[in-house]
């Protein structure tokens, strides 16, 4: 396929070694640019400091469960440091780390086109994020933040702490959210080159456009329920108050119709990774296209009607309990159809131990823990015991951080040499994935064993006999912090000292292959060509 | 209508909207307008959802507090109300004109029309003003502020709450609506819009006519049903 | 000493006859997870050592759909699932519709601590009694934010709304103490929000009840009575007796001190300023403290804060 003609290659507008990176120079060319690489470069280095941000945060509360009483930071501090975790880790780094950074890097390249349909509203969702993210942050220097992530009414209503900066923050952010899922789905729509029909196109589009779906349908229930607690803390609303009439619970089915469809923001687009990663790095035509690329739209479509199932045992009514349930496990079908899939893909294929596969392979592994242990929290009877426990904890870790994160590295690993020019430490980089493996599953599989015996979530103190559990996860959280470090460092040598990138080091198919290494700023010098699919490594021009 | 209006006019499209040149990344100015127009449908997506969440949050609590939402909606001013709908149907009619003025190269008419949209609009917002003004001297306000004293129920200051948030937000949208329709006049008196450009001013124009649609549910809503 | 007896590797000891039901929808999960985890993860270790790469012109495959097998692998885990629902719709309805003349025992809860209200008009603070063999429903509500009830060993959990009451029902199978846990998230000492739970043998149990009832006829000194309300309103989870600043300033010397407060100013304390600080807390609120105890107007009668006041002069 894409190719774009030799004859091209050289096109005489563009001095040898002219890319997006060096096409201009300074500061200010980088802050006023509309090119949907610099963009994403930008998007990048914003997500990964909020990724370490809330990994701090994390580390702190992981200290502080060390021993069952008090170590290090008082139950206030403590209190804090979760909801900072989970709120800078949710909505600063899971739901726009992959879209904003990664696929708005590769979204106009792998079709093609050379830019995204609307440039400059992609230039205002990152300074959009920008602004959410520094109103967020000011809640920490105005008094701090302790609602735990899901700001569930009455307490934040009653907390002193400053819960209107937080949720505003949170609210500016939805908006940054919908520009780029609006943006990626008219670039969809519309800027397909000649020859890339939608069957044409690679799974992580396919990802990519469920998940911009998601954003624009769901991000605006979220908006107007925190314009209603914002007012109910500020006016006295009543909405959400029983004081005045209002009904808590109302918040929270207005909260999970945002945040579960939001769940699957956070896993699509690591799906859509992981399919890249098998396919290329195996080499192998991806088994069920199809099936791929419509369950991922079945998730899209499916997680709006299963916000109930967090609220199994928060009062709302048995018959909402019993259909949510029912929905719920119809989840489990498509996640389940992807698995095997991505396993039908390896079978038969020609399989390179290359860092990137690496991650893909932990993700198939933790991802399909997580998958698993979500069918326990599904069945109505058994969430009862689990409900708010460890147990919970450990799932969506397993989903969010064994998932997407492991996909988010692993995208990261390999479209690093497209989009730096350099390839990295190939042994260095899977050393890292070994040791950030081990330290998820030393974190987090001990939070199963804390769930089901009893331990409630989001406790500072906690009885004696869960002391050894609750260490031997600490000791995890290090080695996990040290896999990060250490997989930080690859890249960040590769950058100083890192071999030039050839255009296609892994032998991909899809477009963004067949453009040098990093791109110039029109993507393509020439016209495309779409001359095969984004799977078809045995045609020629691809080894 | 989209596709063909560039080229209906091709002998004279040089003198017509002379600023206008199609972005790099589009193959044509038709890719461009039918671009801005689905980002634009999206975008009144995003906010039917918005207003969505207000809906069902009126649902449930009109389903759990009938008499009181009955009771409290007379405290509304049907007259008023009743007024500011006709006043906003016209606003679309005008909004809609001055798209059709500016298809058709007629740029005096088409500020004309966009002035008459700014008015009707200013004039919704000044009767809104004297609506709300008066609910604030009877005490009839959301949740803790509702000091009222003739109440029959005491949960119509939930009534209150969500007429002022449904309300309010969307009075907020109308101003929004007046920026940006000032903003397509000051560049349509500038000459930039023409058969061959016009895509702000069709933008511009949706999202008018879904501020005005919400507006239509709103008011049997909260004015007649309660 | 609080805990949470355990029975095998994963689960809790099964303490009421809800919790088999629960128990065995756990262990289907659980032995088709890992089936489901071995055939994946077996799978993925095979093809990853056969399929490796072995020269840069491997041939793939291209076999790119099989119809019988993708039918195969959506239908039977769809099957699976809605077994799965079944198992826990069953269960979920046991426990959700108490048996026709359970036990009634109503159930307060205020940051941070659980007050359980028996029909003879018995209160008990952080201690819920009950009998063995007799089916127990509990009608819960809150006085301030969410919480929620959770018996580990007993397998129930149900959120307490304020404005609302909820339910939950269990019906204990052995003598013997657990704990119950608040799990839903409440603020600051949320991980003290523990109350015990005793199993009495019914005989016992009817025992216990009448003299409990009796003891409150009777009132007890106000030292006393302030001890234990000291533990029973979980003014311990805040205000220590050892000096040690919590939440709260500690109890230890408290009495007679002069307290500088937030707004700059001072004052003595004394019996009047500690009234007020139990019925209205944020009126002066010592510097250095956040403003986050609940007021207890409404909650303690007069002689309960005398009670208190007592104990406080007693901590020197």
């Amino acid at each position: 396929m894409a190719e774009t003609a030799a004859s091209h290659a050289h096109a005489p507008a563009h001095a040898e070694g002219t890319n997006y990176l060096n096409a201009q120079k300074g500061l200010m060319s980088w802050l006023t640019t509309v090119d949907h690489k610099r963009i994403g470069v930008m998007y990048l280095i914003s997500t990964l400091v909020a990724f370490g941000l809330g990994g701090t945060f994390a580390l702190l509360v992981r200290l502080e469960l060390l021993g069952p009483k008090k170590d290090f930071l008082t139950a206030d501090q403590y209190n804090q440091a979760f909801t900072l975790h989970g709120a800078i880790m949710v909505f600063l780094f899971i739901i726009p780390a992959v879209p904003g950074a990664l696929a708005n890097f590769v979204l106009p390249i792998m079709i093609g086109a050379k830019d995204v349909a609307f440039p400059k509203l992609n230039l205002a969702s990152l300074y959009v994020y920008w602004a959410g993210a520094i109103i967020c942050l000011s809640a920490v220097l105005t008094g701090g933040i302790d609602t735990g992530w899901t700001f569930y009414t009455p307490y934040s209503t009653v907390t002193s702490t400053s819960v209107i900066s937080m949720t505003f923050g949170v609210f500016v952010l939805g908006f940054s959210s919908i520009f780029t899922g609006l943006n990626f789905i008219v670039t969809l729509h519309k800027l397909r080159v000649p020859g890339m029909s939608w069957f044409n196109m690679p799974l992580f589009l396919w990802a990519t456009y469920a998940t911009s779906v998601i954003q624009i349908m769901a991000t605006p229930v979220l908006a107007i329920t925190l314009v209603l607690l914002i007012a109910e803390r500020a006016f006295g609303l009543g909405i959400f108050d029983p004081t005045l009439g209002g009904d808590p619970v109302l918040f929270q089915h207005f909260f999970w119709f945002y945040s579960h469809p939001a769940v699957y923001i956070m896993i699509l687009p690591g799906m859509g990774i992981v399919s890249e990663l098998i396919a290329v790095h195996a080499r192998r035509r991806v088994f069920g296209y199809h099936a791929i690329a419509y369950s991922s739209i079945a998730l899209a479509l499916l997680g709006f009607l299963v916000w109930g199932h967090h609220m199994f045992v928060a009062g709302q009514s048995e018959l909402a309990g019993v259909i949510f349930s029912f929905l719920t496990f119809f989840v489990a079908i498509p996640s389940g159809v992807k698995v095997f899939n991505w396993l039908a893909t390896l079978w038969g294929g020609s399989i390179a131990f290359t860092t990137p596969m690496f991650y893909a392979l932990s993700f198939l592994f933790l991802f399909t823990i997580g998958g698993l242990t979500g069918v326990f929290l599904g069945i109505l009877s058994v969430d009862i015991h689990l409900h708010d426990t460890y147990f919970v904890v450990a799932h969506f870790h397993y989903v969010m951080m064994g998932g997407t994160v492991m996909a988010f590295l692993g995208g990261l690993y390999h479209w690093w040499p497209k989009i730096t020019g350099r390839l990295y430490n190939d042994g260095l980089g899977k050393l890292a994935c070994i040791i950030i493996f081990v330290g998820f599953n030393m974190t987090f599989f001990t939070q199963f064993i804390l769930g089901s015996r009893g331990m409630p979530r989001r406790y500072y103190n906690y009885l004696d006999q869960y002391q050894p559990l609750h260490a031997f996860s600490t000791y995890g959280s290090w080695v996990l912090g040290a896999g990060f470090l250490l997989s930080l460092f690859v890249l960040m040598t590769s950058l100083r000292s890192g071999a030039k990138a050839p255009a296609n080091p892994w032998g991909g198919a899809s477009l963004e292959w067949h453009t040098q290494s990093p791109p110039v700023t029109e993507n393509f010098p020439g016209t495309v060509e779409v001359k095969h699919g984004p799977y078809d490594f045995n045609a020629e021009g691809t080894k | 209508m989209s596709a063909s209006h560039s080229t209906a006019h091709a002998a004279d499209t040089s003198k017509l909207s002379p600023q206008f040149h199609v972005a790099h990344h589009f193959d044509s100015a038709d890719e461009q307008f039918d671009s801005a127009k689905l980002g634009v449908w999206l975008f009144l997506v995003t906010e039917i959802l918005l207003f969505g969440g207000l809906f069902c949050a009126f649902a449930v609590f009109r389903s759990w507090h009938l008499e009181a939402f009955v009771s409290a909606h007379h405290h509304l001013d049907k007259v008023m109300g009743g007024i500011n709908t006709v006043v906003l149907i016209c606003s679309s009619l005008t909004m809609a004109l001055g798209v059709r003025a500016c298809q058709t190269n007629n740029q005096k008419q088409a500020t004309a029309f966009l002035i008459a949209t700014l008015l009707f609009a200013g004039a919704f917002l000044v009767i809104k003003y004297f609506e709300y003004s008066h609910k604030f001297h009877d005490g009839l306000l959301p949740g803790r502020y509702f000091t009222y004293a003739g109440a029959k129920y005491p949960d119509e200051k939930i009534f209150f709450g969500i007429y002022f948030m449904m309300t309010g937000i969307h009075g907020f949208h109308v101003v929004c609506g007046m920026v940006l329709i000032g903003w397509v006049l000051l560049r349509n008196m500038k000459g930039h819009f023409s058969s061959r450009y016009y895509v702000p001013v069709e933008c511009v124009g949706l999202y008018w006519h879904l501020v005005d649609l919400v507006w239509i549910y709103l008011f049997p809503l909260l004015y007649l049903v309660g | 000493m609080k805990e949470v007896k355990l029975d095998g590797f994963w689960l809790p000891r099964s303490g009421s006859t809800l919790a088999p039901e629960i128990d065995f929808g756990w262990n289907v999960a659980m032995w088709l997870s890992i089936f489901f985890f071995v055939g994946i993860i077996g799978a993925l270790v095979i093809f990853v050592m056969k399929y490796k790469r072995r020269s840069e012109n491997d041939v793939t495959s291209t076999v790119d759909h099989n119809l019988p097998i993708e039918i195969t692998w959506t239908v039977i885990p769809s099957v699976l699932c809605v077994l799965l629902f079944l198992v826990g719709f069953k269960g979920f309805i046991h426990a959700q519709v108490a048996p026709a003349g359970a036990m009634e025992i109503n159930v307060t809860a205020q940051r941070w601590s659980w007050l359980f209200t028996y029909a003879n008009g018995v209160e008990k603070d952080n201690m819920l009694v009950v009998p063995k063999g007799k089916p127990v429903r509990l009608i819960m509500s809150s006085r301030d934010v969410l919480h929620s009830l959770y018996i580990p060993e007993f397998r129930v959990k149900t959120d307490l709304v304020p404005g609302n009451y909820t339910t939950l029902w269990f019906e204990a199978t052995e003598a013997g103490e657990t704990t119950l846990f608040c799990t839903e998230y409440c603020g600051m000492s949320h991980s003290d929000m523990l109350a015990h739970v005793k199993v009495l043998e019914p005989a016992e149990f009817e025992k216990w009840l009448s003299e409990e009832a009796s003891a409150k006829a009777k009132g007890l000194p106000p030292e006393e009575l302030g001890k234990n309300l000291y533990t029973g309103k979980g003014c311990n989870a805040c205000h220590s007796l050892d000096g040690t600043p919590g939440a709260g300033p500690s109890f230890k010397g408290l009495f007679g001190k002069e307290e500088t407060l937030a707004d700059g100013t001072t004052a003595k304390v004394d019996e009047n300023y500690l009234r007020e600080s139990i019925l209205t807390p944020a009126a002066k609120l010592v510097k250095g403290f956040p403003p986050v105890m609940p007021t207890f107007q409404g909650q303690l009668k007069d002689e309960d804060v005398a009670g208190l006041i007592a104990f406080i002069k007693a901590q020197k």
